[in-house]
């Protein structure tokens, strides 16, 4: 416990000290703001009875920031000691494989939750110019943060392990990109097996992290959603730690 | 302190240490020679608990790397090669941060942050970004790492490695002054600094474990006690004659000098002294001898000749 607070501060430093950190801040802000301005510029006039929330979800920016920004997040948590080789003098300091990844793994995550805190900001303003009030309910606003913090650990966990398995920032980069896409795009599989109907596309339904955004930002989080990702999260952190044990491993003679 | 027992590692095909079995007490330090390749770091890689062994049982200060690693690796202090760091951090940052990390509390992590950056030398670039540090003052960071929980052993993976020969003179000194309190492990592949530095020396030739023992024992061992020179003033034949006769030599190498003197090379067969006789010699013929000398052998003399010769070894199969 007590080394991983240590080198989550250490870890969290990293972030906040290298120009990697800003950038993704920077554009990650940049994004959700023409996102923003884009889905209030079409409705404005307008009368809106969904949350604006949803409508946000539903461009292409939101997906992008959790798609493309995560990997680039996680591709420096192991691949970057692995290759300057401070990995070496980490794991022969007298640290557990356990307290190693939950701390990369953790600053990972709140770096993750900092980058969304410029939406935060948006919100505020349609606070402001809608009056408060009625017009504006918090529930959506929260439960929305709670699917993207899920979204965010699972996207994060990935990371981990891509970035567990190479010395390379770039190759691990595209692994987490490609494992994340790959469960992103789940999400339309439904719609191809749906004519078919079966088992198939039940299991293809649950999968899809469209519907699951969609409860969340409607308000509804549906325990089979929290349990899902945190599932997932957890079985993701498990293989990196597997990955990080794996080089004490004895070869088989 | 350090107790190996036919350690073997292999990597894939390659057979990185070959039946490798020594033991390091208290309070020695103990010098790894080997040529580039020959197994060193994966030695001390197996030390510090990074990698496992192929087979065979290591223990260090009695718990083994394998099960008890996180005993092993609170009482080491280990500098791997190339010495990596956090170049982000500034060194007085780095060191707490490190010792914070080897379990040290936080009061303690700052007094010994301050007395290794002492001891280092480190005090005047305590504030200083590691990015921006020599090679020399990085080498030191490296070392004050190591030190910073006053580990039982301190193991150095070729620890004078780019530095300019003031810096390694510097370093030499701190690892001299380390060693009275610390046990040392420290590898290299400059026969030199070994010398220097360590009480006992283990030389590594593919995997293997050639020979070991003090820098003198080896110096007398591979040299046979030592090569004599002298310049003597006499005749070549009479030269020859009484020279063969004054012990076993392996080696009589005459050669002419100017005002009809004689250099003379001897090399004995056995551990033995010649000076005394050749002075005895020239006495009793009443030779002029101006010079007489032991010329004692490099450990440079002694890796060379011990590596070459698996070498040859290898290229007689």
């Amino acid at each position: 416990m007590k080394v991983w607070w240590i080198l989550l501060r250490r870890e969290l430093g990293a972030y906040l000290m290298s120009l990697t950190g800003y950038v993704i801040l920077a554009v990650v802000t940049f994004l959700l703001g023409v996102g923003f301005t884009l889905v209030v510029m079409a409705y404005n006039g307008d009368s809106v009875t969904v949350p604006l929330t949803e409508l946000f979800y539903s461009t292409l920016f939101f997906w992008l920031i959790l798609l493309v920004a995560t990997p680039v997040i996680t591709m420096r948590l192991f691949a970057q000691e692995r290759a300057a080789g401070t990995y070496e003098t980490l794991m022969t300091a007298p640290v557990g494989e356990v307290e190693v990844v939950m701390a990369k793994f953790t600053a990972g995550f709140l770096f993750y939750a900092l980058m969304w805190s410029p939406l935060l900001a948006c919100l505020g303003i349609v606070h402001h110019y809608t009056g408060g009030g009625s017009a504006f309910d918090w529930w959506p606003v929260a439960s929305t943060g709670v699917g993207i913090l899920l979204m965010g650990a699972l996207y994060v966990a990935i990371g981990c392990l891509a970035s567990a398995l190479t010395r390379s920032q770039i190759v691990a980069a595209i692994l987490s990109f490609a494992m994340g896409l790959t469960l992103f795009l789940l999400s339309f599989a439904q719609y191809g097996l749906e004519t078919r109907g079966g088992w198939m596309a039940d299991a293809a339904g649950y999968l899809s992290m469209l519907d699951h955004m969609e409860d969340f930002v409607r308000g509804v989080v549906d325990t089979r959603r929290v349990v899902f990702y945190l599932s997932l999260t957890v079985l993701f952190l498990f293989l990196t730690v597997k990955v990080v044990e794996s080089r004490r491993w004895k070869q088989s003679a | 302190m350090i107790e190996v027992e036919h350690l073997h590692r292999r990597y894939g095909r390659k057979q990185a240490v070959v039946n490798v079995s020594f033991t390091v007490r208290r309070g020695e330090i103990v010098g790894l020679l080997g040529p580039n390749g020959a197994g060193k770091s994966t030695i001390l890689r197996i030390l510090a608990a990074y990698l496992p062994g192929t087979s065979g049982t290591v223990r260090v200060a009695g718990f083994d790397v394998g099960r008890d690693s996180l005993e092993v690796r609170r009482r080491i202090g280990y500098m791997p090669e190339n010495n990596p760091l956090y170049l982000d951090l500034r060194v007085r940052e780095y060191l707490k941060f490190r010792a914070r990390l080897k379990g040290l509390g936080f009061r303690r992590s700052r007094l010994r942050a301050d007395v290794v950056l002492e001891q280092c030398g480190l005090t005047d670039v305590a504030h200083q970004m590691i990015g921006t540090l020599s090679k020399g003052y990085r080498q030191r960071v490296g070392l004050a790492d190591a030190l910073i929980h006053e580990p039982e052993l301190i193991l150095l993976d070729e620890p004078t490695i780019g530095l300019d020969p003031h810096q390694i003179r510097v370093f030499r000194q701190l690892i001299r002054d380390l060693g009275r309190e610390h046990t040392i492990l420290l590898s290299s592949h400059i026969l030199h600094e070994v010398e220097m530095t360590s009480t006992r020396v283990l030389i590594l030739n593919e995997g293997r474990i050639v020979v070991s023992g003090t820098p003198d024992e080896l110096r007398l061992r591979m040299a046979g006690g030592g090569q004599v020179v002298a310049e003597i003033q006499a005749g070549r034949a009479e030269l020859e004659a009484a020279l063969e006769n004054l012990a076993p030599l392996q080696e009589c190498v005459l050669s002419p000098l100017d005002d009809g003197y004689w250099q003379v090379q001897l090399t004995p067969r056995t551990v033995v002294d010649l000076r005394p006789a050749v002075y005895e010699l020239a006495v009793q013929r009443q030779w002029k001898l101006r010079e007489l000398a032991l010329r004692r052998h490099s450990l440079e003399d002694v890796f060379v000749q011990m590596t070459r010769g698996e070498e040859e070894q290898e290229g007689w199969e």
